[in-house]
């Protein structure tokens, strides 16, 4: 286990837990903007650079900005302020299920056999390959990607738009 | 070299913080950032699998998927913050307790 690892996973999942606990929403959000920079960081540790900097790109730039308008947007009265106990009773039915779907998992993976073997060479791939693969391989989900990308993109600006004033 | 166990783990802990925020949290923008912290927890296995995997500079299939996961990721959010725009518009809320005109 490698130092830079240990950095990147511990301040990334420090960052979500105060990114779901915080009261302020503004607090939420910036502290999901360090989550997703620590999940690029651990994506460029593992040699996919293209999706690291994608993750930068779409995460950072696009997704967490889009939520702190909508933050924003959506600030009402309700930042109440009056009990300020760390965790709320009503929140310990979610934990525990949270907690039991970790320990399944962690005891799937601690359990697999599968992964026992050492990692093959670190390969890079260029951002070439990757664009003649899309163009070759894969020119269909692009297709299909790019047209849901359209319909989501005219259905949020629909959904969002100030209806009429009904009668 | 990290072995493929931390990373499962890292991402099984991430998957595990976003499903809490998704069940515990009641304003509609935080059940929404749970939902992108486990569909990022889910892109970190992907990667990591593909990185882990017989010749990850051949096979490019685990890449490919987090690329259009993150695209379809992007879509969910910006429908789904129009969504929580719209909702805020009728009853001047998101808390999600609130907003229970459908509740049978």
């Amino acid at each position: 286990m490698s130092f830079p690892f240990i950095i990147t996973a511990a301040l990334m999942l420090v960052s979500a837990v105060a990114a779901m606990s915080l009261r302020n929403l503004v607090h939420c959000a910036l502290c999901l903007i360090v989550t997703f920079a620590g999940l690029a960081a651990l994506f460029l540790q593992m040699n996919a650079r293209f999706v690291g900097f994608a993750q930068i790109l779409v995460y950072i730039g696009a997704v967490a900005i889009l939520i702190l308008f909508a933050i924003l947007l959506t600030r009402s009265s309700e930042m109440k302020t009056g009990q300020l106990r760390v965790v709320p009773s009503s929140w310990w039915v979610g934990i525990a299920v949270a907690l039991v779907t970790f320990g399944s998992l962690a005891l799937a993976v601690s359990s697999s056999t599968l992964l026992k073997h050492p990692p093959s060479e670190p390969g890079i791939v260029t951002v070439k390959q990757i664009g003649f693969q899309l163009m070759e391989n894969y020119v269909l989900p692009l297709e299909v990607i790019g047209l849901l990308l359209t319909a989501a993109m005219i259905g949020a600006a629909l959904i969002a738009m100030r209806e009429k004033q009904s009668p | 070299m990290t072995p493929l166990h931390y990373y499962l783990i890292v991402s099984a802990l991430l998957f595990a913080i976003g499903f809490a925020g998704a069940l515990t949290r009641r304003n509609a923008i935080l059940v929404l950032i749970g939902i992108e912290l486990m569909l990022n927890a889910g892109n970190l296995n992907f990667i990591a699998f593909w990185r882990y995997g017989s010749h990850p500079e051949h096979h490019f299939t685990g890449l490919m998927f987090v690329i259009f996961s993150i695209a379809i990721a992007a879509a969910e959010a910006a429908v789904g913050l129009a969504l929580i725009i719209s909702i805020y518009r009728h009853y001047k809320t998101t808390n999600l307790d609130q907003v229970n005109s459908m509740q049978g």
